[in-house]
């Protein structure tokens, strides 16, 4: 697999949610708008990009039978750094984010790509991993905030399309699991044709 | 790719040691440096509730008061201009919410007169219990320049002169219990 591949791989083939149906509680919980879902995304490729940094370049230092504990700690650590950083100066979208910041620790994505693949190869196709990956993930989470947004309170990123609520039940929980659902079918639909 | 260090015991308990320890000294630095940033925005964040509420104002002076029923207390906010109080801010709550707690700030003027509400926090169903917020319907706006002393802070359907949110008496019901809570404090207070 060549760098460009492995780049572009968690936009489509291995879309994080759309394929690997990784991180669905954060994805599922914030996406009740197109920018709630991209500060989700954006902070979580932050804490994916970093963390495969670090567990790449210390791979060879850490003992295997104590891994786990070891990338964990890694992660929470960019993950409490995250969260600090939006409380001081995004003090708005903290507030729309608030639980699911400190929930990326256990998002299956991060601690995933550090045990799958940055724990096996080189630094470089390791940050690329992350940067694809993360910018996938982004993308998955703004698309679908964006739909709900849409059909739900008929506005696109805060914009207003049209006067008044749409169907409100897609800005609610239901809704998140239908337009995932119908989401995951087209990508199933692209990734065949 | 030079081989793994071994899983002994003393490697093992090395390596977290260290790692934990880099991870506690970075984190450390951040908190650190964003302590500041993160009060002051804080900081900011009340006191533009506090301002959605109240007239013009220059100094805050906070205190705990008990309610009038139950044991928790709630914070007053008192405003003050060139020296004179002129009104408090009150946080106040309620759990009577159609889907949980919802945080209220109600601005009080010296006679008890409402001057304004301004919801901090709640969980109600967009849509339907979420026109409580002032920038989603007009709901709120009947509180203004109202005082309990005189106006029944119950909805209509109770017996009180508060017109409920169609399709949401629940969230309505909470909404004036929040309210009433704080008057309740606030005169409890002046005894």
């Amino acid at each position: 697999m060549d760098q460009k591949q492995n780049f572009t791989k968690g936009f489509i083939k291995e879309n994080p949610v759309f394929v690997l149906l990784l991180g669905l509680c954060p994805t599922l919980g914030v996406t009740t708008s197109a920018i709630n879902g991209m500060g989700m995304g954006l902070a979580t490729l932050f804490v994916l990009v970093m963390s495969n940094l670090v567990v790449a370049l210390i791979k060879d230092y850490i003992p295997d039978k104590v891994r786990i504990p070891a990338f964990i700690v890694i992660i929470a650590s960019f993950v409490t750094i995250v969260e600090l950083t939006m409380q001081a100066y995004t003090p708005a979208l903290f507030e729309a984010l608030g639980l699911f910041i400190p929930l990326i620790v256990v998002n299956c994505l991060v601690l995933g790509r550090a045990e799958a693949f940055a724990s096996k190869q080189s630094l470089a196709s390791s940050l690329i991993d992350g940067v694809g990956m993360g910018l996938g993930f982004t993308f998955a989470l703004t698309l679908l905030g964006a739909v709900r947004e849409i059909l739900g309170s008929g506005a696109f990123f805060g914009m207003k399309l049209l006067e008044g609520d749409l169907m409100l039940v897609f800005v609610l929980a239901p809704g998140a699991f239908i337009a995932l659902g119908y989401l995951i079918a087209l990508s199933n639909k692209l990734n065949k044709a | 790719m030079a081989s793994k260090r071994e899983s002994t015991f003393l490697n093992m308990v090395l390596t977290l040691f260290i790692v934990a320890a880099v991870a506690a000294l970075a984190l450390g630095g951040v908190y650190t440096v964003t302590k500041e940033p993160i009060a002051i925005a804080k900081q900011k964040k009340l006191e533009a509730a506090i301002k959605a509420v109240l007239p013009d104002f220059d100094t805050i002076i906070t205190k705990k008061v008990p309610e009038a029923v139950g044991s928790d207390s709630l914070t007053f906010y008192y405003a003050e201009k060139g020296g004179e109080q002129i009104g408090v801010a009150i946080k106040t709550y309620t759990n009577s919410g159609f889907s949980g707690n919802i945080e209220i700030m109600v601005g009080l003027l010296i006679d008890g007169t409402i001057s304004n509400t301004s919801v901090l926090s709640h969980k109600e169903t967009p849509g339907l219990g979420d026109k409580m917020d002032k920038k989603k319907s007009d709901f709120p706006d009947q509180f203004m320049g109202k005082n309990p002393n005189e106006f029944s802070l119950k909805v209509t359907k109770d017996g009180g002169q508060v017109d409920a949110i169609t399709a949401a008496t629940i969230t309505s019901r909470a909404f004036c219990d929040a309210v009433q809570r704080a008057y309740d404090a606030f005169e409890e207070e002046k005894k």
